[in-house]
């Protein structure tokens, strides 16, 4: 038996390779940070990339994308609130898929499938409902926060069986929901107080409700409406008087322009005693006194408005539009009521967001595959990424606004 | 943003190879209903921003994977028993009373039943607009 071994060296080549690949791992091991670094979340936020079922976890302060989570289904129209402690994201999917993000770890911490097609939802002002606004099945379901598990349902269906589409969902004090029936024209609140009777208080609305507010203090929900030349406006502090209606007429019984996409209502257009509110097939923004609830200006745009959003500081609105002028940003001058500037910040503008002091405006551009971030003083951009496809852009300022 | 011109030229060329491979993929899995050739597609470009414009811009009304959303589903099934010239007329020139808007400023009458004659067949899927100049 020959104890004779041949030992043979590699190549100078191999260890060519070798070598630095053992440097660069012994170097990595001594370097694995040892726990996930401490942070905040106030300066977190979500960028749906909305053809590829995916987030980005982005950080405001830096301007960075932290961390892609992937697996959250059909996020065309998809939006999100998030939790009292702004940690977590729950991301509601146009498939009916409900995702809780934990924003921290960068990872999907709850997913459930809750209906065919759903537009949105909110979240309890205690933090401890979600609830999700469906197209079809038409109506609203509530959901435990920690565990994503169904706790109420409430179907659209008013008399003779019509099940409508469920728009404008707000939250309300008190585990209190208000939301819009599009094909019955109404107005309910549900209380979830006891989610295992939940009770319903309806109201009229209007003809074809869109998409609704709540103003910033839970006192007025507004809903807009496709069918009629007006909103209709419920005053939640009488709301044994019913709805009314506000702007009524604006249309001026002119033709409508074509509306290529439906606007968006949220309670970021009010600012300073108004509200900036888009009209329909027409290229305005119409202007109201919150007091009296009387129109006081309307202001020419570009094209059919979809979000006109009052930059925090209420000193500007910015105004993007419907498909074809989707590329196209308008800013209105609340003091002199005019369009102070036209700006192209890129193909397919579909969301904009401001940082929580407005000094930041982030929007996306989807027929760019980008994010675009401007200062919303000097009006130039500031910054940047690549992203794909994306729509919403959801800060975690949310988690502290009613109607959000 | 520039771009780098190669860059540009060869995700043109992905994007078109993919839209020219997904067509005819799905052009072979047609309806049985289908029996009528397909109609003969607009010149490739014009083609890649009508599949864009439908997948993204109807999408935003009748969901991007086009199963309905405000509006109702565009999927085979669901238009399968429905007339084609209906369905041409509807998108040429909307339904009144109802959020589906006239598109005849944006498509010709030939697009649009290109359009419909895809959405009967299984649309095809968005390979995006080409980069900016
Ligand atoms: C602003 C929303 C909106 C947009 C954008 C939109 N649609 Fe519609 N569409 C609707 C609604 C709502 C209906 C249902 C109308 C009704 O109630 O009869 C509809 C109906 C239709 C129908 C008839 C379906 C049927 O089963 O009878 C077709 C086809 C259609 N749309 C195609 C398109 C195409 C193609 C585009 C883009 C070029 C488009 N739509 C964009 C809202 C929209």
């Amino acid at each position: 038996m020959s104890s004779q071994s041949t030992v043979r060296l590699a190549p100078p080549l191999l260890w060519a390779a070798i070598l630095p690949a053992i440097v660069w791992l012994l170097s990595a091991c001594s370097s694995v940070a040892p726990t996930a670094e401490l942070r905040g979340t106030g300066d977190l936020g979500v960028v749906i990339e909305r053809a590829d079922g995916r987030v980005k976890i982005v950080e405001t302060s830096g301007r960075s994308v932290l961390a892609t989570v992937e697996g959250l289904g059909d996020l065309s129209h998809a939006s999100v609130v998030f939790s009292r402690d702004a940690r977590y994201a729950f991301v509601f999917g146009r498939d009916g898929g409900l995702t809780k993000v934990d924003l921290l770890q960068a990872k999907i911490v709850g997913r459930v499938l809750q209906a065919g097609n759903s537009i949105g939802g909110s979240i309890s002002h205690d933090g401890r409902l979600v609830v999700a606004q469906n197209y079809a099945p038409g109506g609203v379901k509530a959901f435990d926060a920690d565990t994503l598990e169904l706790l109420a349902e409430v179907p659209a269906v008013t008399e003779g069986g019509l099940r409508s589409k469920v728009v404008g969902l707000a939250d309300l004090p008190g585990r209190r929901f208000i939301y819009s029936l599009f094909e019955a024209g109404e107005i309910w609140i549900t209380d979830f107080s006891d989610p295992k009777k939940p009770q319903t208080q309806r109201f009229a609305g209007g003809n074809q409700p869109y998409d609704a507010l709540v103003t910033p203090s839970g006192r007025h929900y507004i809903a807009g409406l496709f069918g009629e030349d007006g909103l209709a406006m419920l005053d939640l502090w009488n709301p044994e008087q019913g709805s009314r209606k506000i702007l009524a007429g604006y249309g001026k019984g002119e033709e409508p322009l074509p509306v290529f996409k439906m606007p968006h209502l949220r309670g970021w257009s009010v600012a300073g005693g108004k509200a900036y509110l888009p009209a329909i097939g027409r290229h305005e923004v119409l202007v109201v006194d919150t007091g009296t609830w009387q129109e006081v200006a309307r202001v020419p745009v570009r094209s059919q408005p979809v979000f006109v959003m009052a930059r925090p500081d209420g000193r500007e609105i910015w105004v993007n539009f419907a498909f074809p002028d989707n590329g196209w940003v308008q800013v209105i001058d609340t003091v002199s009521g005019k369009v102070t500037h036209t700006l192209q910040p890129g193909r397919g503008i579909l969301h904009m967001e401001f940082l929580s002091k407005g000094h930041e405006v982030w929007l996306s551009a989807r027929d760019d595959n980008k994010v675009v971030i401007y200062d919303t003083a000097t009006k130039q951009q500031v910054g940047g990424f690549e992203s794909a496809s994306p729509s919403g852009i959801f800060f975690t300022t949310r988690a502290a606004r009613t109607g959000f | 943003m520039r771009i780098p011109p190669l860059f540009a030229h060869v995700a043109v060329f992905i994007g078109a190879a993919l839209v020219a491979a997904f067509a005819s993929a799905s052009a072979q899995e047609a309806r049985p209903a289908a029996a009528a050739p397909e109609l003969a597609a607009p010149e490739a470009q014009r083609a890649r921003e009508l599949i864009h414009i439908v997948r993204q811009d109807c999408g935003s009304c009748h969901g991007l994977t086009l199963a309905g959303g405000l509006g109702p589903a565009l999927t085979p099934e669901v238009l399968a028993d429905k007339p084609f010239e209906g369905l041409v007329a509807t998108v040429f020139s909307g339904r009144p009373g109802t959020p589906m808007p006239p598109f005849r400023s944006i498509v010709s009458e030939a697009e649009a039943e290109w359009i419909v004659d895809q959405l009967m067949r299984g649309f095809p899927p968005d390979a995006g607009l080409p980069p900016a100049r």
